[in-house]
């Protein structure tokens, strides 16, 4: 926006102002050189400036009420605009808006109208977050004597009515009562002053509310599974709590500045208006809510050596300066480097430990369930900004944020465990892999399953893969020796040429043959004959079917071999021999021995298992239902509970998801475009047009290639055959993907049930470091999925999810469900 | 954020407008000041981060064809392709700071080092010892032998 580039100082453009006022000639240019000029001032009003807020707040004042009667309309959308944008100067807009009530009352209603009817309609459009933003900036008009007390307390009543209603789901209700709690550190003195037993009975409705309410969900989002150190609070409990306190401290507080204070004998004077009677839009099926959360810490006041103190858990400027830091995080994330300098320069640095303020909120944004707002690379490279930014402070912090993860490592989900392993990596390797290893020797002699070492060899791995393998051998002490990562090399099961495997012939005379460049049509006709030995004699095989097993093991491996040497080899080598894939992938049975010889091959690189994976996904020579029975199956056990394993699921289900949502889409659009050239086809004549529809476009299978987002062409000539084949391709890929869940989750229950049965017979406790990793996978594929999931629910519950099963399987399920409800 | 940095490709055909135009679109980053025995395996783990990869064409020494410090990375989405303009730009792989810049999108060919002894132009004039792109720079000290540091031979992605 060109405004912001502009960057007058405040004395000299309002003395400028005035002085161009009083020589002003009325033509058009000029009013919108005035206009843009206004907008300029409203917009950046208190930046920093040499003079202060309040002269700067006059200023504007004189200057806005001289030519209002030109640019009301304007003025009154910029202010609207500027409470909904810019949330942190919520205080000062409100005293301008105070200021400018006193001198013009109608201006003042007019302006309550209009923020009234963006309220409503923020509420209708399900714009949760800025329907909040707005409701606060109202109750803050009430501080500026432009909005009624009464009428204020009158509208947080019927928002809380909300509460009262039946058969809505709890997230509905949990939101209204969240954004009259989120008004309260703004105008809870004044009301507590003015209207001090309506207050009493709004708050008495919040805590009826509140005890209420079931809290299934909490288990589920919790980054900490223990209360220790830190109570994990869900975020209403959380917020009222600190409001509690604030009324026990007669709603006192001081982070919040209240310029309109300054102004009290000019505000005292000004007539208030009544907010009309506001009824929430009522609850329909469309409706989606904000999920609940469970607010994340890490520090508290014994963590910081020196300095401000921190604030406590239910101190409510912990609330407020969390709320700030992270408006300027979704202000600013587009540059890491930007976000950084606003974060350091935090208007109030020098009331908190602001290092450490921050890095606990990025780390709750990172490990925030069921899924990060922004990329976790993100957060990444905002965190070696602050590094680079504050080299006294912010490594020390993030040091000791490491050190303090580590140690409560044990309590933590396995969701935040992955972001954290794949975080530290990432910054280890921007910081030359410096750490100091030996001070987690403790884990040296844990339990390998144990979390601690777990973490060290998967940060270890991802290390690792942004680096070589001789690198990390050097970064760590020779005792680190056992959670070092396998040298990434393949393991060709072929390699001597005369062994007695049963495919070892076939093998040789592959691997010649696509040195020497035969053409796939040459290599399938090899695979087509018979098994045979070195001196041509033919193995009697058991069945057909174990021969061609026999025949995919060879080729796979052999192909993938010859193409080792990196990915573009890999790549083009199955672009190749596509065709030869999808010959020998005729079945889940043998789709599941592919991936069974690759994994032979290359489980020493589990990057480069990954990526062969992702690639065969993409060219369909694999299914994604045939990953997740391979995931879960018997051979895969040692692999179980190592991270690379649910990056292979997470990106299986995803690559499904994704086609399911670009079907859909496309469909709508096909829909779209029907209706409305339908409607412009009844009321035109053009006869040509027919004959183009009529010829149905040929419909290309191939763009149902994952990954490949060709968009389908529905520009023109859309007919209903076409919206007939779309609508049928969605189908199928529809039940692809319950499909896709139903094995997945069918294979949870049943090994979580294995577990839970063996440990009962066996009298032995069943809540092993195996068993709380697996319980924390399951409710990571709900959690990552659970918008494509909670279509399917009631399927799950019908099918799999059944009384009989294991309550502590059924928990997981009903968790989920708690989510939405 | 979709302002254009000042370079532009001289080899590209066709005018200036139209090459900032496909700037503008492009899913294609050209990706710099990568060490010589950087992998094609290291760029995806760290550029992945930022999205799903269609392709990496690594940059090649035109005569020896071993990589020469660059590559280009093609992205699926435009969203991805900014993420990384965003996050990746300026940080840190093989301990050097790498830098990222829209493409008009690969053309073969474009993969050879542009320099008259096979690798990248900046590598001939460049005075510094840089061990991770072969020592010195080849006019500035044209027998300085290349060093690779660390791995050995066969451990590069390339022939």
């Amino acid at each position: 926006m060109s405004h912001y580039r502009i960057r007058d100082n405040y004395e000299d453009s309002y003395g400028a102002d005035r002085a161009y006022k009083k020589r002003r000639h009325v033509g058009g240019s000029e009013n919108i050189n005035l206009e843009e000029r206004l907008e300029n001032l409203i917009l950046k009003v208190g930046e920093k400036t040499s003079s202060s807020l309040e002269s700067n707040l006059e200023g504007l004042v004189s200057v806005l009420d001289g030519d209002l009667s030109n640019f009301k309309e304007k003025v009154l959308q910029l202010l609207v605009d500027c409470a909904i944008r810019m949330p942190e100067k919520c205080t000062i807009y409100s005293t301008l808006v105070g200021l400018l009530n006193a001198k013009n009352y109608d201006f003042g209603a007019e302006f309550v109208e209009n923020i009234v009817r963006t309220f409503k309609d923020s509420l209708k459009n399900n714009s949760w977050n800025e329907a909040r933003v707005l409701l606060r900036f109202i109750g803050d008009l009430v501080n500026c004597h432009v909005v009624s007390a009464n009428s204020f307390i009158q509208l947080m009543g019927s928002l809380l009515d909300v509460t009262k209603e039946d058969e809505v789901p709890y997230v509905r209700k949990d939101w209204y009562c969240y954004a009259v709690i989120s008004c309260l550190p703004w105008v809870g003195k004044e009301l507590y002053e003015k209207r001090k037993s309506p207050l009493e009975f709004i708050l008495t409705a919040i805590e009826l509310y509140l005890n209420a309410r079931p809290k299934k969900h909490v288990n589920m989002l919790r980054i900490w599974s223990i209360d220790v150190p830190h109570p994990q609070e869900e975020y209403l409990d959380c917020a009222w709590n600190q409001i509690k306190k604030l009324k026990h401290d007669n709603w006192m507080l001081t982070i919040i500045p209240r310029p309109y204070l300054t102004f009290d004998n000019v505000l005292c004077e000004a007539l208030q208006h009544n907010l009309p009677v506001i009824i929430p839009p009522p609850h329909h099926n469309a409706c989606v809510y904000p999920m609940p959360w469970v607010v994340y810490r890490m520090f508290d006041y014994t963590d910081v050596t020196n300095g401000p103190i921190m604030p406590g858990a239910h101190s409510i400027e912990r609330f407020l300066v969390e709320e700030h830091l992270i408006q300027i995080i979704d202000k600013s994330y587009k540059n890491s480097k930007e976000c950084a300098n606003n974060l350091m320069n935090f208007v109030h640095k020098n009331k908190l430990p602001l290092e450490y303020c921050i890095v606990e909120v990025i780390f709750s944004l990172m490990f925030h369930q069921p899924k990060p707002k922004y990329l976790e690379i993100m957060f990444g490279s905002v965190l070696i900004e602050l590094s680079k930014l504050s080299t006294n402070t912010i490594p020390l912090v993030l040091a000791q944020t490491t050190e303090i993860l580590y140690s409560r490592i044990e309590s933590m989900h396995v969701c935040a465990f992955d972001r954290f392993v794949s975080w530290f990596a990432y910054h280890l390797s921007n910081f030359k892999f410096s750490w100091s290893w030996k001070e987690w020797a403790d884990c040296l002699a844990l339990d390998p399953e144990h979390p601690k070492p777990k973490f060290v060899r998967e940060v270890l791995q991802k290390a690792m893969r942004l680096s070589f393998y001789e690198r990390i051998c050097d970064i760590v002490p020779s005792d680190f020796e056992p959670l070092l990562p396998e040298k990434p090399k393949p393991k060709y099961k072929y390699a001597l040429e005369n062994s007695n495997l049963p495919g070892q012939f076939l093998s040789n005379t592959l691997l010649t043959k696509i040195r020497s460049k035969s053409p796939p049509e040459e290599i399938i006709e090899i695979l087509k004959e018979p098994l045979m030995l070195k001196n041509g004699e033919l193995i009697e095989p058991a069945d057909i079917s174990h021969s061609n097993l026999i025949k995919i093991d060879s080729f796979v491996q052999t192909i993938l071999f010859i193409a080792s040497k990196s990915f573009s080899h890999a790549f083009s080598a199955i672009t190749k021999f596509i065709k030869v894939f999808k010959f020998l992938g005729e079945n889940d049975e043998c789709q599941l021995q592919i991936l069974r010889s690759t994994f032979d091959l290359w489980n020493a690189d589990q990057q480069m298992l990954t990526v062969l994976i992702d690639k065969m996904l993409k060219t369909q020579i694999i299914e994604c239902s045939s990953v997740a029975n391979w995931i879960f199956s018997k051979e895969m056990t040692s692999q179980f509970t190592k991270l690379y394993i649910w990056d292979i699921l997470s990106m299986t289900i995803n690559k499904m998801s994704r086609h399911v949502d670009r079907l859909t889409k496309e469909l709508n659009k096909a829909r779209e475009h029907l209706r409305t050239t339908a409607a412009t086809y009844n009321s035109s004549d053009n006869s040509d047009t027919e004959a183009e529809k009529a010829e149905p476009k040929p419909s290309q299978p191939s763009t149902t290639t994952f990954g490949v987002e060709v968009p389908m062409d529905v520009d023109d000539n859309v007919t209903e055959e076409m919206v007939e084949c779309m609508e049928e391709k969605l189908e199928i890929a529809q039940s692809d993907q319950k499909n896709l869940f139903l094995i997945v989750f069918q294979r949870f229950i049943m090994i979580l049930s294995e577990h839970l049965v063996k440990c009962d017979t066996d009298s032995e406790p069943f809540d092993t470091y195996w068993y709380k990793y697996t319980i924390g996978r399951l409710q990571q594929i709900f959690l990552a999925h659970h918008e494509q999931v909670q279509k399917y629910s009631s399927t799950l519950e019908g099918l799999l999810f059944t009384p009989d099963i294991d309550i502590h399987i059924l928990e997981v399920f009903h968790q989920f469900l708690a989510l939405h409800s | 954020m979709n302002d254009l940095s000042s370079y532009r490709d001289q080899h590209f055909k066709g005018s200036r407008s139209e090459l900032d135009k496909l700037l503008r679109l492009s899913l294609t980053m050209y990706v710099g000041n990568l060490a010589f025995y950087t992998t094609e395996g290291q760029i995806y783990e760290l550029f992945s981060k930022c999205g799903d990869i269609k392709r990496i064409v690594m940059g090649l020494d035109k005569f020896k064809k071993t990589p020469c410090g660059f590559c280009f990375i093609e992205y699926y989405t435009r969203e991805d392709a900014e993420n990384c303009m965003r996050y990746i730009n300026g940080t840190r792989l093989d301990d050097r700071i790498i830098r990222t810049d829209w493409d008009a999108g690969f053309v073969e060919g474009r993969q050879y080092g542009r320099g008259k002894t096979g690798g990248q132009v900046r590598d001939e004039y460049r005075t510094d010892y840089d061990i991770g792109r072969g020592g010195y720079g080849k006019n500035a000290q044209p027998k300085a032998d290349m060093i690779i540091f660390g791995r050995n031979k066969d451990a590069l992605p390339m022939e």
